[in-house]
């Protein structure tokens, strides 16, 4: 009797890896949004980068509880150096993306050498801190930025040399899917390792993870230095498919909204930002221009609800739901 | 004689501005001892286990583990040197699984812990290893279960399984049946007795029934000062421990 409910208990331990049909849901709708919103595409566009701005955010607040408000500043870093090189003759996406990537981990690195020695409201200082010198930085170096005006004249190739990006957004939306979709994967694959679970371990008790002889430091250093680099290819998705890079991509503005974003969707489940990103996107989409004072207010009473009544965001509430549904059949 | 021992501390001080809480220890904990350490609260007992670990810097002194300087080390680094401890207050991964908590300890152990790319639950070895600990401590029936959803007796059990789990050559058991109720206490003196007997076992309790049943040395703490040591029939009979800590409640 041990020997089967010990088998039955690993199996099921084991089993919460497993890819579930629901993960296709998003990918589903997504290519199925293409067909039947053709017009929303640019924006679509958006929101697929966004989302991958927003797992990469998830990483570093769900699952390793580093609490920052200046995750925007890798995302600018990302955007600025694909940005810089289309304007300068480099104009292939797959190497801007690289570029970016490399540039903003960089960025995370050194400045997660310095950050994650701190805890609690310093580590939130310090992020955000780090992000207004940046933003300040491309402020000031206008020969690079182009300051306050943006960066002028980016030229973007065609995706591996074959898809031209077009006015309607038909490139820009398969490319954003295509980059979303590796960012999803590598996400995926390290919430499940060891690694990431050893994260949640931190999150939940940095005292007892000390004590098992985890180099916690260490640990987060790597994670943030990862989350870094896909909000840098979030970064520069949003540049070559908008050829825009202004100084908002830099500001703390964007990092607070990137937690709301993923606070409403529930952070630390992989899935939130799936659920955070588009929603407030489109309903700022759709708010902004049927009141577009007050928009934000609406998004702002949405997420005192959430906090207030759905602990763990939208897709926490719907697992409470669903498991209260079970529990009385 | 330095070589043998399993753990120890040479004039290990430590103060909190005036407050001496480590005032010059010397202590020795042998192979395979069975060791108690007890005194009044606020003597400085946690804070022992803390510098030996790691958790805080001594002022000045050493702390040796198998014969080994590791007094500049960090936690993580005496752990990998076989020195594991439980907590006086829990100190567990409260919305993971009971299995998941010995899990990430034996991960950690095995070195596991910073792979990227397998799977958690798939590393079988891992998780067979985590669940027949469980089983050794009768909470394999929990091992799905949040730990914050345990009641606290068996939460305790989980505190001693996450530290087994590291298999220590050096055990520091700090309070392991506080806030338990009486009647759960005898699982945890049995658990505690069937400890493999060539760990070093260093355990602090209120509880002296707890520690004359296990112990074979104790060391008794006053504000963070070692006022005796010797066997539990010699403590219980000391004039100056039955005066400042044992009251006239202990018969020898
Ligand atoms: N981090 C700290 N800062 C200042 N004082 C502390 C700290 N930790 C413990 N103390 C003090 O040190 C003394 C010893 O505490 P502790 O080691 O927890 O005692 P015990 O475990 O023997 O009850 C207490 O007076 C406590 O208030
Ligand atoms: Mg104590």
């Amino acid at each position: 009797m041990t020997a089967k409910s010990a088998a039955h208990t690993i199996a099921t331990f084991a089993r919460r890896h497993r890819l579930r049909p629901m993960e296709a849901l998003p990918w589903v709708l997504a290519v199925a949004a293409y067909f039947v919103f053709p017009d929303y595409l640019a924006l679509g566009a958006q929101i697929l980068a966004t989302l991958l701005f927003g797992l990469s955010a998830d990483l570093v607040l769900g699952y390793a509880g580093i609490v920052t408000l200046g995750h925007a500043a890798f995302y600018g870093v990302g955007a600025y150096t694909a940005g810089y090189l289309a304007a300068h003759g480099v104009g292939s996406p797959i190497i801007g993306l690289i570029a970016a990537m490399v540039a903003a981990g960089a960025v995370g690195f050194i400045s997660g050498l310095i950050i994650l020695r701190t805890q609690g409201l310093s580590i939130l200082m310090l992020t955000l801190v780090v992000c207004v010198m940046l933003q300040e930085a491309a402020n000031k170096m206008t020969s690079i930025t182009g300051g306050a005006d943006g960066l002028q004249g980016m030229e973007v190739q065609p995706v591996l040399g074959m898809f031209r990006f077009d006015m309607y957004g038909h490139t820009a939306y398969w490319y954003a899917l295509g980059v979303l979709f590796l960012g999803w994967a590598v996400t995926r694959t390290i919430v499940h390792s060891s690694f990431g679970r050893s994260l949640t371990g931190i999150r939940e008790n940095v005292a007892r993870m000390n004590a098992i002889g985890t180099p916690v430091f260490f640990r987060l250093v790597t994670i943030y230095t990862i989350s870094a680099m896909l909000a840098g290819a979030a970064g520069a998705l949003i540049a070559e498919t908008t050829q825009l890079v202004a100084l908002n991509v830099l500001s703390v503005d964007l990092s607070g909204t990137i937690l709301v974003m993923i606070i409403l969707g529930g952070v630390g489940r992989l899935y939130g930002a799936f659920i955070g990103v588009p929603l407030y996107m489109i309903a700022q989409d759709r708010f902004s221009t049927i009141d577009p004072t007050y928009w934000y207010f609406w998004i702002g009473l949405l997420l005192v609800l959430v906090v207030a009544f759905a602990r763990g965001g939208i897709l926490g509430m719907a697992d409470a739901v669903l498991r209260r549904f079970k529990r009385s059949p | 004689m330095t070589a043998s021992c399993a753990l120890e501390t040479k004039v290990l001080c430590k103060s909190f501005g005036a407050l001496a809480v480590a005032n010059a220890i010397n202590f020795q904990l042998l192979p395979g001892a069975r060791h108690a350490l007890i005194g009044p609260n606020g003597a400085g007992k946690t804070s022992f286990v803390n510098l030996v670990t790691g958790v805080l810097q001594s002022t000045s002194g050493q702390i040796l583990l198998d014969g080994e300087d590791v007094t500049r080390l960090s936690q993580a680094q005496r752990v990998k040197r076989g020195l594991a401890r439980t907590f006086q207050i829990n100190q567990l991964f409260r919305g993971l699984s009971v299995l998941e908590n010995v899990t990430l300890a034996i991960s950690e152990r095995e070195g596991v812990a910073g792979n990227f790319w397998r799977p958690a639950g798939k590393r079988t070895a891992v998780v067979e290893e985590a669940y027949a600990l469980l089983d050794k401590l009768g909470i394999a029936d929990e091992a799905l279960r949040a730990v914050r959803e345990l009641a606290y007796g068996r939460q305790r059990l989980v505190e001693i399984a996450v530290a087994l789990g590291l298999k220590p050559k050096v055990l520091l058991l700090d309070e392991p049946a506080a806030g338990v109720p009486s009647s759960e206490t005898g699982t945890i003196i049995e658990v505690i007795e069937r400890l493999d007997p060539t760990i070093a076992l260093l355990i602090i309790e209120h509880d002296m029934e707890l520690v004359f049943r296990i112990a074979r040395r104790i060391t008794v703490l006053v504000q963070g000062t070692v006022l005796v040591e010797g066997t539990p029939a010699e403590i219980a009979a000391d004039p100056h421990v039955r005066e400042v800590y044992l009251g006239e409640r202990v018969t020898p």
